[in-house]
């Protein structure tokens, strides 16, 4: 028995064995990249060696399959301090301050486990944020969900919520946005992407690297336990809904141990940052990817010892210890002769902090184990999994699709209206949101359920907007017009706010990019991202990809979550959804579309989507997004709102709810119009004496339809139809609809 | 008139009391709650809200056992003002400077709102500067639902310790107890966030009087 604790990895199977039985096939790495590691290594890779290919080329980790289209992405403009590459963006704001943000996927842990799924993505992506060495501020959740009426939806709505109350509420960092959609192509395939911001005084600006030979790893937070190994590669593979889910590959988080981590790293990059060369948190594939990934960057080799590594487990072998996906960890490259300050920090807050290896000159990567070396390969083939350029296909259901639209049955407008609002996409979150912690730090302007977030920079006159948006209807339908318009949509709800948009994170959820037309849905969304990032000076300055999020071969709708933020320069700018007094005029900015195709109305009425989408004149949009910015900026609004699913009157419904108010619109167009969607539409309430000046500044863009009015009514009159209803009854249809169906 | 605010490992509503302390005039200063320093020099203390310690075991149950823990009792004796919102008031409780227990929301799960709540007592230190009957307060927790027994909430109402209640009660606190003090009127524990309404930008102010209060009342009380 002692003979096997002294060496733990007696049991493992032996090189040549791991050859013969192809072991490296159950970890993800095919026979061609095994060969490739052979050639290269001379020799066959060890148990250990196998286990750290494996999770550093697994697509998760690697982003082999989706390189030659992120590489696209347009990610460089004037306030850009960091783009893409390291654990989140940096985009400057002024006075030396840096907003840091990043959005990240818990898609496959969710799946299986979903109250530790959906904890754990907010604890990796908060890290991601002050490994950079900025103070997180606001975390934001994109969550699509199947069909609300099935019993596992509301087990995983349960399960997601909870979680992520579980995680932020007690990290104590506002949940403030994000969204939660329901709709069948997510049954087997939910999807948790959670963005977080982070403010930097930029002087304290780290990132990931492991410069300088003699200069200490130290290992710092949670202890190594045996949760979470492999979850790289589990969250590179489709589901089979025959097989067992992989539950140990899903990690467990404890937000209390995050938020001591949290608060001693920011206090030791501010206190010693000159002694602080790198930062790193351990999340997908752990120890090996933090590790090598900032030697990588650096140009350094480094070794380990890793009997120092601090383990909750006995036993554990280097393939564990270094596949380990624990929470709460990570890595500082700290100065040779400088580590006992650092450490100090760490210790007061009764946390390890262990130096663990060091970096040294060449590219070897050396890993040491009871005097052995157990592992020593090139660090930079390591890091560099072979490219693969994947083959595209337009898909059959693309090629066949016109725009020719759908015709909605409007004969009964009120009732229409009623019925969407009752949707579960457009009905009111509020009684979910309500778990979340969205005040704490007291910095929250504008909370859940406005356009977009608003967050104030305090000492400052400056704040920052932030939102997540998709609607994988439209991608499903066109995914280059879809991501174009996700892109809209976005910066629509930051300009709503009264904010400028200066950037965007992203996730990539898509099914198995092996099959043709994935990929061409893959690369086809970005591209049409892209075209807008770059058209509204919006760089896309991090991000992240979710494949092959399918089960049994049937792939989710093509979902590019786009997340944005924006700066208010004045507080005062900031403008909400809400109408604010009787008599304010009434505006349509944009212009009205009869476009049904993949609408809420759409889905609504025959249960699908269908057609292709009107192509989008993106100049003009941008044209009237910035006159809408400008009309806020110069405090010429009262409120304003972006007109999404459901359309103009859902969005008029939305400007009314929460107020006594009612209104009074004249519409000069079908009733059928004003459910219909179309990007670049806004309705903005003018108070009278500003109608003059506004009505200038927007030209033809804005149409005066009506006015508040005091009767607590809604009365929308249109060339063939109208609709007229008490707020109040609509309102409460929009409040109860969501727990009514969860129930 | 000075301040503290003592920080657990967990709490993380310390910094928003630090400004609301600061922006109304109380001079805060931060201590640990590891720190076994005397609190004579300040006139106030804060317990702010969070999860002490991860509020593991049961929520403030850990935390009473820090060193801090003895100079807050002391300072309570002396009848300084002692303060516990939402996990500091968890921790009164368990250290036994209020009387009952803060048990999980009726409805299980945290709620995040502004709620109503009804100034049950006018004239005590936390309340003397409203005139208002009703105030709108944020609230933050899933374990705030109030317990007492029935001689304990008896004693509450009639020696007039339960501050504030909510006007409609969202938790399921017995007779609907929001916040209360101890028998000499120095020591209050309450589950809402006064600290996080004391801002016009973040659009609420009613909790600017609580602070007003306790300035008023320290005062009164002609120290420092």
């Amino acid at each position: 028995m002692r003979e096997n604790v002294a060496n733990p990895m007696v049991n493992e199977p032996t090189p040549a064995d791991i050859q013969t039985t192809q072991l490296y096939e159950q970890w993800g790495l095919t026979p061609a990249e095994y060969d490739l590691i052979v050639e290269k290594l001379d020799r066959l890779p060890n148990y250990t060696e196998t286990g750290l290919f494996s999770a550093m080329w697994s697509e998760h980790c690697s982003y082999k399959k989706s390189k030659p289209v992120l590489r696209t992405f347009w990610s460089k403009n004037e306030r850009v301090l960091q783009g893409p590459g390291e654990g989140a963006g940096i985009l400057d704001i002024g006075d030396d301050q840096a907003v840091v943000f990043k959005a990240e996927s818990h898609n496959h842990p969710s799946a299986v486990e979903p109250y530790e799924g959906a904890a754990t993505g907010v604890g990796g992506i908060l890290r991601d944020i002050f490994s950079m060495g900025a103070q997180p501020i606001a975390v934001l959740d994109s969550l699509q969900f199947g069909d609300i009426q099935s019993k596992q939806t509301q087990r995983l709505v349960d399960g997601v919520v909870a979680g992520i109350a579980g995680y932020g509420n007690a990290i104590g960092i506002p949940t403030v946005g994000g969204a939660m959609n329901f709709d069948a192509t997510y049954q087997h395939n939910p999807l948790v992407n959670v963005m977080a911001v982070g403010l930097l005084d930029q002087k304290h600006l780290h990132v990931g690297k492991a410069e300088g030979a003699g200069n200490s790893v130290l290992y710092v937070g949670a202890t190594t336990g045996r949760d979470g190994i492999h979850g790289a590669t589990f969250a590179s593979v489709e589901f089979d809904s025959n097989e067992d889910q992989n539950r140990s590959a899903v990690q467990v988080g404890d937000p209390f141990m995050e938020k001591l981590v949290m608060d001693a790293t920011i206090r030791a990059i501010r206190e010693f940052g000159d002694s602080i060369i790198g930062v790193q948190d351990m999340g997908a594939a752990g120890l090996v990817s933090s590790t090598a990934e900032m030697a990588d960057k650096a140009g350094m080799g480094m070794t380990l010892d890793l009997n120092q590594v601090p383990q909750r487990e006995a036993h554990m072998t280097p393939y564990e210890l270094m596949l380990s996906e624990s929470q709460e960890r990570m890595i500082l490259i700290v100065k040779k002769g400088h580590e006992a300050q650092v450490q100090q920090v760490f210790n007061e807050a009764d946390l390890n902090a262990v130096v663990i290896g060091e970096v040294v000159a060449g590219l070897d990567y050396q890993l040491r184990f009871n005097d052995e070396i157990v592992a020593d390969v090139p660090v930079d083939f390591l890091t560099s999994a072979p490219k693969v350029n994947l083959p595209q296909v337009k898909p059959a259901r693309l090629e066949q699709a016109t725009t020719e639209q759908y015709q909605p049955d409007v004969s009964q407008p009120t009732q229409v209206l009623t019925q969407l609002l009752a949707q579960p996409t457009i009905a009111s979150k509020a009684s979910l949101y309500r778990h979340f912690d969205s005040s704490v730090r007291t910095d929250t302007v504008v909370k859940p359920g406005g356009d977009a977030a608003v967050i104030r920079v305090r000492g400052t006159q400056k704040a920052l907007a932030m939102t997540t948006d998709i609607n994988s209807r439209y991608t499903y339908l066109n995914p280059y017009i879809g991501g174009q318009w996700a892109m809209l949509e976005a910066a629509q709800n930051i300009i709503a706010t009264g904010a400028e948009p200066i950037g965007i994170t992203d996730c990539l959820n898509f099914g198995n990019p092996d099959d043709p037309e994935i990929y061409f849905e893959l690369a086809q969304s970005v591209a049409g991202i892209n075209e807008v990032a770059q058209k509204i000076n919006t760089p896309v300055i991090s991000g992240n990809v979710s494949l092959n999020n399918e089960t049994d071969g049937t792939a989710i709708y093509p979902t590019p979550m786009v997340g944005m933020v924006g700066l208010h320069t004045q507080t005062d700018h900031i403008t909400t959804i809400k109408a604010k007094s009787a008599q304010d005029a009434i505006y349509l900015v944009g212009q009205l579309q009869g476009q049904f195709n993949g609408s809420e109305l759409q889905h609504m009425q025959i249960g699908a989507i269908s057609g292709d989408l009107l192509p989008i004149d993106v100049d003009y949009a941008q044209g009237v997004q910035q006159k809408v910015l400008q009309a806020a900026q110069q405090q010429l609004v009262a409120s304003s709102h972006d007109i999404a699913e459901g359309g103009l009157a859902v969005a008029l419904s939305e400007v009314l709810f929460g107020t006594t108010f009612g209104a009074t619109v004249n519409v000069d167009a079908p009733i059928e119009w004003v459910f219909a969607e179309a990007p670049t539409q806004f309705v903005v309430t003018v108070k009278p004496e500003q109608q003059a000046d506004f009505e200038k500044l927007m030209s033809t863009d804005a149409v005066k339809l009506g006015d508040i009015t005091n009767d607590g009514q809604f009365k929308l009159i249109a060339t063939n139809g109208q609709i007229d209803a008490p707020v109040a009854t609509l309102e409460s249809v929009y409040k109860d609809s969501l727990c009514q169906q969860l129930q | 008139m000075k301040s503290v605010v003592v920080r657990f490992p967990g709490s993380n509503c310390d910094e928003d009391m630090y400004y609301a302390l600061k922006d109304l005039g109380l001079a805060p200063e931060f201590i640990s709650a590891q720190s076994d320093a005397s609190l004579d020099e300040y006139d106030a203390i804060f317990l702010p809200g969070g999860f002490s310690y991860g509020d593991y075991l049961r929520t403030g149950a850990i935390a009473r056992f820090s060193p801090i823990m003895a100079a807050v009792q002391t300072a309570a004796a002396q009848g300084k003002i002692v303060v516990g919102i939402c996990n500091g008031f968890q921790i009164l409780t368990e250290s036994g400077l209020l009387p009952g227990q803060l048990m999980m929301n009726e409805v299980p799960g945290f709620i995040c709102d502004e709620t109503e709540l009804v100034i049950n007592q006018k004239t005590s230190a936390f309340t003397n500067a409203y005139t208002a009957e009703q105030i709108l307060v944020p609230v933050a927790h899933a374990d705030g639902r109030y317990y007492a027994d029935a001689e304990t909430l008896q004693r509450l109402e009639d020696q007039n310790q339960i501050v504030f209640k909510y006007a409609e009660n969202l938790n399921g606190s017995e007779n609907r107890i929001a916040g209360i003090t101890n028998e000499q009127g120095n020591v209050l524990g309450m589950m809402p966030h006064p600290e996080r309404a004391v801002e016009t930008l973040l659009g609420n102010t009613d909790g600017q009087n609580f602070f007003k209060s306790i300035l008023a009342t320290v005062a009164a009380q002609g120290v420092n």
